[in-house]
């Protein structure tokens, strides 16, 4: 029996159009399916049943009367629980925010309403997008559908959850370092971060303001391009949302690597990441070479430092974004015998320790006598990236690495070193560091069955050609997502 | 050759004031949780002073990737927020007003 | 041993912008509580700032006004600190690359003309209003405190001084000239005691002559220019006793009490002042190029010391030009009145003197008043040609401001043109010299005092209606 909540996003918007099914009935399939798999997933902090079911409704209503707004119209659709919903409770998977109802949405969701998207409810991640696993969760972390004893990455881990186990159809993350890319990779499905600016920030709990950027995840690329497409353009209450037209992300989506040169980066292809892994994407890259683009190696020797350069201006730009929470105008309130007291309290006892640590971090790099050795010297770095960047991109159309140095780890693997935690992003950290767009793809599982993702990098506003050998990619590499319930019996 | 490195190295010893950047940061922490974040830091720190073995003389600091200037809005009003909406949120309320414990003195 | 006091002012100045500095909420005063509020100004999760692009051309013309170079390229940064009535516990302000530098404001001293330099003037957001509920509503013995984000996020312009002013009067002549060129820029209503301008000095001593800095103290809570001149008064005195007794002064932040006439200090907090300023991610820089700063340069109005120079050549005394060219219409009017033919002089005095008092008790403005300068030039012209003695001006001013009329027909109706015709002044001047022949003898003897009683006597006779200065040229006449 073909079961409406694993279709993708284009067959389900067919399908819709077509008659064959309503916008009702494809949110009832989702919903059947996160009734089976939320129990051990936990891939959402909230499910709004009934606001999804006036949208669908809403969205049947509008196919009807021939008002159509769009791929997402009555597409069911996950938000990460970092971007606010009016009204729908928006937590960050954190204590300090337990409860708070915003009183605005964000430009992406306005923007995904206006569209006739079925918003399903709130999604699980690292507390504040700080994390690879969704272990910082101070709600308990989701598991990973292909095995449910191993994380499905982060920080945007119960988006991809949802995804990859059909209790969303699309959702949406944020990427800071990687967290889109690197989840969407553990639990085989397809997620980019765009060009920065594209989409718009507002409503977006910041983390690192230079760096975060909502994306998609989604079953395949043609997913991606409609998910972009809906939410991407100029936002006037985002200063630094990018003010020109949006790419033509869709016209040569098909038209093959043929003639386009493929930058293999050297420091993020090789040594430290895990053989079988290394294997798939060495394969891949065979396989575009078969489908006829040039393959170039390509140094970028500043990029070795971009993961330093990384732990210095997210964490500095954190601490400045989490000022705000402090107990006086909304969220967690502990007592203390003056406001600052009451402030210190809060905060102590509201944020958990990887919030605490990238807080302290960032208090101390950019503190008097430490800004420029730290803070300032990383942002220099940071332009010596962008340099090899422009460079790489002169020889290329677009660069390649894994996603991910390993597929999903286990539980508590890397929860005492956070250092090894944060080497999860090294191969994603760059393009944010860049503001360059970047998408992962699943190409192919490991010996334990677990997903391996390929990482294509594009120039600023390069999402065409992106999406294009994106597209090429996954067209060679007939990645079955299906595969997952062989390995894992869901209830 | 090649590949992600992790390469842990000393520069300059790196002894964190925790507690100062502690009360910075408005985190009130027991003396234990400050030891075990301080060193979970300079563990970190260590790492990301990394930055500083790379020459940068007149390199200027990258602090938005995209070229931009001049994004401004016009000067009408729009936009607030419904009193009520805004108050329930509030943790503690005296009538309109947010109520906090006493300040102890100006900034 | 003399002490110079070295002081520089820090003012800020809150715009009369339609909205708020980074939101559309309105930037108005007196609002109920937490209504001009969203999501951005509140420090919501997930809001962003966007710049208000009049909020920068007001800032570039307080810049140009005060004669600063404008920044082609300029930044905005966080400055990072805990607060509660501040939404993001930062504030997003300018640091290292502030829109104006280098600028300069003359004051008049008593030892001429005075140039003030302006180090920088820069944009922030001002912080929402707490209130201490508690004991007596003063910060140290409140209960809780109360807040409201109105204020939240108004535009503020800070314009910082060098440290080029000596005493408490330089010190008010100072703010008093900036404060009167913040409102000829029409940026700003700067209303003292509503906090739409605000000031914090800067004050050190050092010995006089020398060129070393001493240690400075910031003194705060001066809440009208007359608190920050008994302020500056009382600290440069503190100082002063502190070093001729061998001690040395603190640096730290001294608050000023205004009923107990003195500054004290406040808990000192080493760490408040670490700001961790970095560059403002949420909002890109402010490129001025040659063309907007023109723009705003030629929309610039004239300044009061413009105008004061303009008043002074056309024949106007220093105190007078001051005063005359603090106010627009004021200036307007005086303006009129000299263009048709008006005395500057003594239109200024009367503008200055007899129509202020006027209008204060009529609570009228000027603007609303008949008084205008074709009424004074007419009135000028009448004492000019001897019809009217001064205090028979003064009377005809009141008339004009009652609606009775031009000066002309006021003069008449109360019957106070003043007789200058020799014809008409001769028998009763006879009649006067013929009823104090004492007085006559001393005429004849040259004593030249005489004449003034002899004046006197002729004007009660004629009920003050004859022109003394006729009189007078008569009577000496008379004298041989």
């Amino acid at each position: 029996m073909s079961d409406l909540a694993d279709l993708t996003l284009t067959a389900a918007a067919a399908g819709l159009r077509s008659g064959a099914f309503t916008a009702v009935e494809l949110l009832e399939g989702v919903h059947r399916r996160a009734a089976m798999t939320e129990a051990h997933l936990h891939a959402y902090l909230t499910l709004d049943r009934e606001g999804a079911a006036r949208a669908a409704v809403a969205a049947d209503a509008g196919f009807r009367r021939s008002d159509d707004h769009g791929p997402l119209q009555g597409i069911p659709v996950a938000l990460k629980d970092n971007m606010v919903t009016r009204g729908l409770e928006t937590t960050c998977s954190s204590k300090i925010l337990a409860g708070y109802l915003p009183p605005y949405d964000g430009t992406v969701v306005t923007r995904l309403r206006a569209g006739g998207a079925v918003i399903l409810g709130k999604t699980n991640l690292d507390e504040f997008a700080m994390g690879s696993s969704t272990e910082n969760s101070a709600y308990g972390p989701s598991r990973n559908p292909w095995d449910p004893d191993r994380v499905p990455g982060g920080s945007s881990g119960g988006s991809a959850a949802a995804v990859a186990a059909g209790s969303a159809m699309v959702a949406y993350g944020s990427d800071t370092g990687g967290s889109i890319r690197q989840p969407a990779a553990l639990c085989g499905i397809v997620g980019m971060k765009p060009t920065y600016g594209l989409v718009s920030r507002f409503g977006l709990i910041a983390f690192a303001s230079s760096l975060d950027q909502i994306g998609p995840l989604t079953r395949t690329v043609e997913d991606a391009v409609s998910a972009l497409e809906v939410v991407g353009g100029h936002d006037p209450a985002d200063s630094t949302s990018y003010p020109g037209p949006v790419p033509d992300y869709r016209t040569g989506l098909e038209s093959g690597v043929s003639g386009l040169r493929v930058g293999v980066v050297t420091e993020l292809n090789g040594a430290g990441i895990e053989p079988a892994v290394q294997a798939a994407v060495n394969q891949t890259i065979e396989q575009l070479e078969q489908a006829g683009a040039t393959i170039v190696q390509i140094s970028m020797p500043s990029v070795d430092y971009a993961l330093s350069a990384y732990y210095l201006i997210a964490p500095a730009e954190c601490s400045a974004n989490l000022a705000r929470f402090d107990g006086v105008r909304y969220g967690l309130r502990r007592r203390g015998e003056n406001v600052e007291e009451m402030m210190s309290n809060t905060r102590a006892d509201g944020f958990g320790p990887e919030v605490i640590r990238r807080i302290l971090l960032g208090t101390y790099a950019l503190s008097a006598g430490y800004y420029d050795a730290f803070y300032g010297q990383a942002q220099r770095v940071r332009t010596l990236i962008i340099r090899d960047f422009q460079a790489a991109y002169e020889q290329a159309d677009v660069l390649v690495s894994p996603t991910s140095p390993t597929t999903a780890f286990s539980f508590g693997a890397r929860t005492e070193d956070p250092l090894s935690m944060y080497m999860s992003d090294v191969c994603t950290i760059p393009s944010n560091m860049s503001g360059d767009p970047a998408i992962s793809v699943p190409v192919g599982l490991d010996d334990a069955g677990l997903p391996i993702g390929f990482q294509v990098m594009a120039p600023a506003l390069g999402e065409p050609v992106m999406f294009r050998v994106a597209a090429e990619v996954e067209r060679r590499a007939r990645f079955d997502a299906r595969a997952r319930f062989a390995t894992s019996e869901v209830a | 050759m090649g590949g992600p490195r992790l390469v842990p190295f000393r520069l300059m010893p790196i002894d964190i004031d925790i507690a100062k950047v502690a009360r910075l940061a408005r985190l009130a922490l027991s003396d234990d949780e400050l030891e075990r974040y301080r060193l979970q830091c300079e563990v970190v720190l260590e790492h990301a002073a990394l930055v500083q073995t790379l020459p940068t003389d007149g390199v200027a600091p990258t602090s938005h990737p995209l070229p931009r200037t001049n994004a401004f809005r016009d000067d009408v009003v729009a936009g607030c927020l419904d009193r009520e909406e805004v108050l329930a949120q509030a943790p503690e309320r005296e009538g309109d007003y947010f109520l906090v414990p006493r300040i102890l003195d100006e900034p | 041993m003399g002490y110079e006091p070295v002081i520089g002012i820090e003012t800020h100045v809150e715009l009369t912008t339609n909205s708020k500095m980074f939101c559309g909420c309105p930037a108005d005063f007196g609002a109920p509580p937490n209504t001009n509020v969203c999501p951005v100004c509140l420090g919501l999760p997930g809001a962003l700032p966007v710049v208000n692009g009049t909020a920068v051309e007001y800032a570039m013309t307080i810049g140009l006004g005060l004669n600063c170079d404008i920044a082609e390229h300029s930044v905005f940064a966080r400055k990072n600190y805990f607060y509660p009535d501040m939404p993001k516990n930062y504030q997003i302000s300018q640091y290292d690359e502030p829109l104006c530098v280098n600028g300069f404001l003359d004051i008049e001293t008593d030892s001429g003309t005075h140039r003030v330099g302006i180090t920088r003037v820069h944009m922030e957001e001002d912080t929402g209003k707490s209130t201490h509920v508690g004991d007596g509503g003063r910060i140290h013995a409140a209960n809780h405190s109360l807040i409201d984000f109105n204020r939240a996020g108004v535009p503020l312009m800070e314009i910082v001084s060098e440290p080029d002013i000596r005493s408490a009067d330089e010190a008010r002549a100072f703010v008093t000239e900036l404060r009167g060129a913040v409102l000829r820029l029409g940026v700003s209503d700067a209303k003292l005691e509503e906090g739409s301008m605000r000031f914090d000095g800067n004050v050190s001593l050092r010995p006089a002559g020398t060129e070393a800095f001493g240690v400075k103290v910031e003194v705060k809570n001066m809440n009208s220019i007359r608190s920050l001149h008994r302020a500056l008064v009382y600290e440069i005195e503190r100082q002063s006793a502190l070093l001729e007794a061998g001690e040395s002064v603190l640096q730290e932040t001294r608050h000023w009490d205004e009923e107990a006439g003195a500054t004290s200090g406040m808990r000192s907090k080493e760490e408040a002042f670490d700001y961790r300023y970095f560059p403002e991610p949420d909002l890109v820089p402010v490129a001025v190029d040659a063309e907007w700063r023109s723009r705003v340069a030629a929309a610039l109005p004239e300044l009061p010391a413009q105008a004061r120079a303009r008043f002074a050549a056309m024949g106007l005394d220093a105190a007078a030009a001051a005063v005359i060219s603090r106010d627009v219409d004021y200036g307007s009017v005086f303006e009129d009145a000299v263009e048709a033919g008006g005395d500057p002089q003594t239109v200024a005095n009367w503008l200055t003197g007899e129509v202020t008092a006027l209008l204060r008790r009529s609570g009228v403005a000027l603007t609303a008043s008949p008084i205008d300068g074709a009424a004074l030039a007419e009135l000028s012209a009448m004492v000019g040609d001897g019809l009217l003695s001064a205090s028979a001006a003064k009377d005809v001013l009141a008339g004009v401001a009652a609606g009775e009329g031009t000066p002309g027909a006021v003069a008449e109706s109360r019957d106070l043109i003043q007789v200058s015709d020799a014809a008409a002044l001769e028998p009763v001047i006879d009649d006067v010299l013929a009823a104090n022949p004492e007085a006559v003898e001393k005429l004849r003897a040259g004593d030249p005092k005489v004449v003034g009683f002899l004046i006197g006597q002729v004007m009660r006779a004629t009920g003050g209606k004859a022109d003394p200065g006729a009189v007078g040229d008569i009577i000496r006449s008379r004298g041989g």
